[in-house]
């Protein structure tokens, strides 16, 4: 039928994980602004939520690394992770084979993406799912883009996917949902893990809640590297949502929170036409 | 990328998702690590689990957190392991994991 929900969030192993070590006040105001979104993502009432993550070297490697792929599977599992690390238990996530094939023909019209008809999931889906659809009953399509191992693709060419994500959800009967997950300036899996440059997040989200495209677009991966950490590059992620939903985004949540090595953020967007 | 240090991040991609090779690793580190072409440095980082000498051989973060992990390495030991590597090895070789905070830093209070 139609793109219903276009939202960002952020997907940070720690949220979950190291939620013992964290100030306690703080993580309730985090975890009501997941639940927040949760909310809006079950009034849109959607048959499927596809989740645009980052690559963390769970289902991909650099013996052959797709820029872009989405899953293609009936269901999925995860995490892949210690459940006990990511504070996350295993579990089974439905799919839609014929819903995701459906779209991947589409997309390919503009895109080159790989498919996969095995996928685990590792916290860069399970820490959102876990807030959003904490009964895993709605039926995930994943995508996932390379934001780990350069060469990566080009911002303009997430926004090419996050355009043909838009016309692929416009065409099946299904209401379709999407989110963005990722980190914006972060340093994780480093010493300087708990580093955020607030200044260079806050910047970025003025950028994406204007759906300002030449912006978003001007980043260069030398300049994200300096000031946002090697986990900036994940901002690809968000640029696909912005270019798929087209409207204005609203930001529900952001704060740093070093202990989870990211500035959480939550944010939705309206679906323009 | 040097071909060995594909070749450590393919053990780690590997070990971090297979749970037979995990097993077999305890059971066996040597006869799994002679399947990867690493160089000597790289094979008695991973023989010894000297996470410090790993990450600044260049191993990517998101390969390295699950194996200290998988270790029994906890987040504050394992922060504190890649900082203190640094401090004996230098900075970091390779790859986009480099450290940009002091020696003597503590960024999130770990
Ligand atoms: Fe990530």
């Amino acid at each position: 039928m139609s793109l219903v929900f276009a939202g960002i969030c952020s997907h940070a192993p720690g949220i979950t994980g190291r939620v013992n070590m964290a100030d306690r006040a703080v993580t309730e105001e985090l975890y009501g602004a997941y639940r927040g979104m949760a909310d809006d993502l079950a009034a849109s009432k959607p048959d499927a939520l596809i989740v645009v993550a980052a690559e963390h070297f769970a289902n991909f490697f650099m013996n052959n690394m797709p820029a872009f792929a989405m899953g293609m599977a009936e269901s999925y599992e995860g995490p892949i992770e210690d459940p006990k690390w990511l504070g996350i238990p295993h579990t089974a996530v439905p799919g839609n084979a014929p819903l995701s094939q459906q779209l991947i023909r589409e997309i390919m019209q503009t895109v080159d993406l790989a498919y996969a008809e095995e996928w685990k999931f590792d916290h860069g889906v399970m820490v959102p799912l876990s807030f959003l659809t904490p009964r895993y009953n709605l039926p995930i399509i994943p995508v996932n883009i390379n934001c780990q191992g350069p060469p990566l693709a080009p911002l303009h060419r997430a926004w090419a996917l996050g355009e043909a994500l838009r016309r692929a959800a416009d065409q099946v009967p299904q209401r379709i949902a999407m989110i963005g997950t990722g980190g914006i300036s972060h340093w994780p899996a480093t010493p300087d893990s708990g580093k955020i440059n607030e200044q260079w997040d806050r910047e970025f989200l003025r950028r994406w809640q204007s759906n300002d495209k030449g912006a978003m677009l001007s980043y260069t991966d030398e300049a994200t590297y300096r000031d946002a950490g090697q986990g900036g590059f994940e901002i690809r992620t968000f640029i696909s949502i912005a270019a798929a939903a087209r409207g204005q985004g609203r930001l529900q949540y952001y704060r740093p929170i070093p202990i989870f090595s990211v500035g959480c953020t939550i944010a939705n967007m309206s679906i323009g036409n | 990328m040097s071909m060995s240090l594909y070749h450590m991040q393919k053990f780690l991609f590997d070990i971090n998702r297979d749970r037979d090779l995990q097993r077999q690793f305890k059971e066996d580190m040597r006869d799994v690590l002679n399947r990867y072409a690493l160089s000597p440095e790289e094979r008695g980082a991973l023989e010894s689990g000297d996470i410090g000498l790993i990450y600044v051989l260049g191993a990517n973060g998101q390969l390295l957190m699950h194996f200290a992990a998988l270790l029994g390495m906890s987040w504050v030991d394992y922060i504190a392991a890649m900082r203190a590597g640094v401090g004996r090895h230098g900075p970091v070789r390779a790859g986009v994991y480099a450290m940009t905070t002091r020696l003597d830093e503590k960024v999130a209070d770990v």
